[in-house]
């Protein structure tokens, strides 16, 4: 390793959306050199892809008055199944309002609020005050009590992603895009960096930095089935595990969507539904009022997308050669509507399905979508067994989400945490002098070089990467899905562990020189079979139902035994996580009930 | 459409091994139902070469990743479907980024740079204030921000641009479009000659020679030709009202 190499800042975010920006920003306004890390241009980030919006209890709308954050907090806890730290939900319900009006001085175009009386689709007239004109709009999402959605159009995330971006060149943030980091540089104490791969060159670089931070989303892509974006591997959750020390928590908490487009996976957003949007099956009977009295479709994810799988197992799914899918039925709502608010969901399905929305029923099904667990931290972002690491977003478990995330909630929650965890980057950045142990780094380099040179040269290796890879995400989207049993998850585990082992004897077919993609996917995938054992063996030893995690074998929350998270490790050379409990901290809202999901699912053979 | 056995013309260079030149190289694929090039890309790759570099990251035509030159015209790799093709179907890396390997290219660093030559962001002197409500902004105009603000920054009408092909300093209808956006925002303070700075030149709005395949080939849709004529327009009526005053 040449020293000429390393590259020093005060400090380093690994991931360029909108969690690792927004620290990012934090940190260079109190001083700091930072340097953002990115698999791909900052704008090209998987949050640009969120539709939908970002809540924060503004009370602007007519079905919002009287918000607070107090109603945010309840709804968040509730959302959860009492499984996310309370302490945190309420740091981020009283922050939700600040950010939001923040990013309205950076220049995210939200929608605002025109006053004046209508009536929505289910026939309820309400009327906007003209003293809340011009304020930013809100619409509803599953699982609140109060319109609470801030939106712009149909493409949040996107004016969010270009918003923050924007400011992040304002600053002169150093940004290395097509940059990755594949291990962490550690004394088993401290994080001093990580080992990067250019993936322009191939080359491996040394990233030093006083206080390192990832924030690279989540791990959707193990399912394959995802509406997730195709860098969505979960590697920075899994160079962190790799440590050693460091936990991944709650793994087993997966969210599924209920309306992923058929057969292209791709997201429409929960604002159809917020709108007055409605489910229908092969009779084109609206079923949710039938599961769902009072919340209909606009329960919370989990619980909708359960009901959406049971009837569909009831034999109420349209066929196709797909699978079996739902309808979702928009049309009522006009085409005005559908081409300003939802304009992307009317693009999605003239592209992707070469239908017209206004017209026609648009086909979903519930798919994995986003991942509640990640790299454990403190109500301040410091990960759990390594002093100088950080995490936010959704590759961490902050724990605001628990096991069931709000929709409306992940926006949300990687703006508030990037603020929150900002400040604490910063602070701990200020009081840290640069100190790097010369032969920790050398090693550190000398070790991945040597992984990928093992990669490149095992020739007499039978396996290939992306069959293992396929096996992994047919494994986990047939046994670890929606519906858990003890059997399936124990298959999935037992399965997956043979293809850990397999995936240690890979052999390329190609050459794997420079920034070859199936060197990365070789290299990959390790880490990914890791991510899948835990999420499997979390769900297999977690004897309980609770949120977005259901066993049909125990069907009920178990409060008595469950009120707890769940933490992941990966011990050096272990063939399987070592997993370890911590309670959950409740400090407003005992548990109770949910007001939605109570009412039994009956198998029906 | 089944049964139909597809040809991929697709160019190859790796900067790498720069002793093997660029080339196209051909392979076939059978057609499934609902294949776009996502899918047909990752299939050659998975089965047929995993070296080729390409790349994708939404796949839902939301980012911007995957603009390539798809039998000579620029548009998004993700969204297109082999049912609107002929049987031969020829990839190519966009024109104008710097070439990373195969259909890689480039477009990171080039927007950056743009985005830091237009300072395309919130000029303001205002301090934030957490404890204040948000300013107030008419719904119309918030409506016709996010117009602009569409763009994807996928460099389809930077690689269709006669213009930007020939000359390396012109901005594009992708700056000249985010000008316009800042132009119409109420929170930007930029009075507008520091706007007419940066585009009223030849590498701005005057660069423009009117072929307008930036209009036609936005995959977005976004009303490229007219965000050119709004700020010219603007330039126009600025120009006038000085030259009254004078």
């Amino acid at each position: 390793m040449n020293w000429s190499d390393a590259h020093i800042s005060d400090v380093l975010v690994i991931g360029a959306g909108l969690a690792g920006e927004r620290v990012a920003i934090e940190a260079a306004m109190n001083g700091h050199s930072v340097t953002i890390l990115s698999l791909v241009p900052p704008r090209r980030s998987h949050s640009t892809a969120a539709q939908g919006g970002m809540q924060a209890a503004l009370g602007n709308v007519a079905q919002g008055y009287g918000d607070n954050p107090d109603i945010h907090f309840e709804d968040t806890v509730k959302g959860s199944d009492w499984g996310c730290d309370q302490e945190v939900a309420r740091i981020f319900c009283e922050q939700a309002p600040v950010a939001v009006r923040q990013l309205s001085q950076w220049g995210v175009p939200w929608s605002r609020v025109v006053p004046g009386k209508r009536t929505l689709p289910d026939g309820t007239d309400i009327e906007d005050l003209q003293e809340k004109a011009g304020l930013i709009a809100q619409r509803q999402f599953g699982g609140t009590a109060k319109w609470r959605t801030c939106f712009a159009a149909d493409g949040t995330g996107h004016v969010l992603q270009y918003a923050m971006d924007s400011v992040v060149v304002k600053l002169g943030v150093t940004v290395h895009d097509r940059c990755e980091a594949i291990s962490l540089i550690h004394d088993g104490e401290t994080c001093f960096g990580a080992v990067t791969m250019d993936l322009r060159t191939g080359e491996i670089r040394p990233y030093l930095a006083k206080a390192t931070v990832i924030a690279t989303g989540g791990y959707g892509r193990i399912y394959g089935t995802s509406t997730n974006a195709v860098i969505n591997e979960g590697t920075g959750m899994a160079i962190a595990q790799d440590t050693g020390v460091v936990p991944l928590g709650n793994m087993e908490a997966v969210q599924f969507h209920p309306t992923g487009i058929v057969p292209a996976n791709i997201l429409v957003t929960e604002g159809c539904r917020g709108d007055g949007g409605y489910l229908l099956d092969k009779n084109l009977h609206r079923f949710m009022p039938d599961y769902e009295p009072v919340k209909q479709e606009i329960a919370s994810r989990d619980v909708v997308s359960r009901w959406m799988l049971h009837h569909i197992r009831q034999g109420f799914g349209v066929d196709s050669p797909y699978g079996p899918h739902l309808w979702l039925d928009i049309r009522h709502l006009g085409p005005e509507h559908i081409c300003t608010d939802l304009r992307e969901v009317h693009t999605i399905c003239q592209n992707f399905l070469g239908i017209d929305c206004v017209e026609a029923l648009i086909p979903v099904r519930p798919t994995q979508h986003y991942s509640m667990g990640g790299v454990r931290t403190n109500k301040n972002g410091d990960v759990y067994g390594l002093k100088s690491l950080f995490a936010a977003g959704e590759a961490a478990c902050w724990d605001l989400h628990g096991f069931n995330r709000l929709g409306g909630n992940s926006l949300a929650e990687t703006i508030v945490a990037g603020m929150v965890v900002g400040e604490r980057v910063a602070e701990f950045a200020k009081e840290q002098s640069l100190v790097f142990p010369f032969s920790l780094v050398q090693d550190a380099m000398a070790a991945q070089a040597q992984r990928l040179a093992d990669l490149r040269s095992r020739k007499n290796g039978t396996e290939d990467a992306f069959v293992l890879r396929h096996r992994m995400e047919d494994t986990l989207l047939n046994n670890v899905g929606i519906f858990r049993t003890a059997e399936a998850l124990q298959e999935a585990v037992t399965t997956l562990q043979g293809l850990y082992e397999q995936a240690q004897n890979v052999r390329l077919r190609s050459s794997g020189l420079g920034p070859n993609p199936e060197l990365l996917a070789a290299l990959h995938l390790p880490g990914m079979l890791r991510l899948a054992l835990c999420i499997s063996y979390g769900a297999l030893q977690r004897t309980e139902s609770r949120g977005s995690h259901y066993r049909e074998d125990y069907p009920r929350r178990d409060d008595d035994n469950w009120l707890k998270r769940t933490l992941a490790y990966w011990k050096p050379g272990a063939p399987m996580p070592d997993l370890q409990y911590e309670p959950v901290n409740i400090t407003e809202l005992p548990p109770g009930s949910r007001g939605y999901g109570e009412m039994p699912i009956d198998k029906g053979e | 459409m089944a049964d139909r056995l597809l040809t991929f013309s697709i160019f190859r260079y790796n900067p790498i091994t720069p002793e093997i030149p660029p080339r196209m190289q051909e392979y076939q694929l059978e057609e499934t139902m609902g294949m776009s090039l996502f899918i047909a890309l990752n299939r050659l790759r998975e089965e047929l070469d995993p070296s080729l570099m390409f790349d994708f990251v939404c796949r839902a035509a939301i980012c911007g990743s995957c603009a390539m030159l798809i039998n000579g015209r620029p548009g998004l790799a993700c969204k297109t479907l082999t049912q609107d093709m002929p049987d031969r179907i020829t990839v190519m890396p966009l024109p104008v980024f710097k070439l990373v390997g195969d259909l890689s290219v480039d477009t990171g660093v080039w927007f950056r740079h743009l985005n830091v030559r237009t300072e395309a962001w919130i000029h303001t002197d205002k301090v934030f204030n957490p404890e204040a409500i948000e300013e107030r902004m008419d719904n119309p105009t918030a409506q016709a921000i996010y117009d602009a603000e569409r763009c994807i920054e996928c460099g389809c009408c930077i690689g269709a641009c006669a213009t930007a092909n020939m000359r390396a300093d012109f901005m594009g209808a992708a700056f000249l479009n985010r000008i316009a956006r800042f132009m119409i925002d109420p929170r930007d303070e930029r009075p507008m000659a520091q706007y007419f700075d940066v585009v009223g030149t030849d590498e701005g709005v005057f660069g423009c020679i009117g072929l307008m395949a930036c209009d036609d080939l936005c995959p977005m849709e976004i009303p490229l030709q007219g965000q050119l004529a709004f700020v010219r327009r603007k330039m126009a009526q600025m120009a006038l009202k000085c030259a009254r005053c004078k």
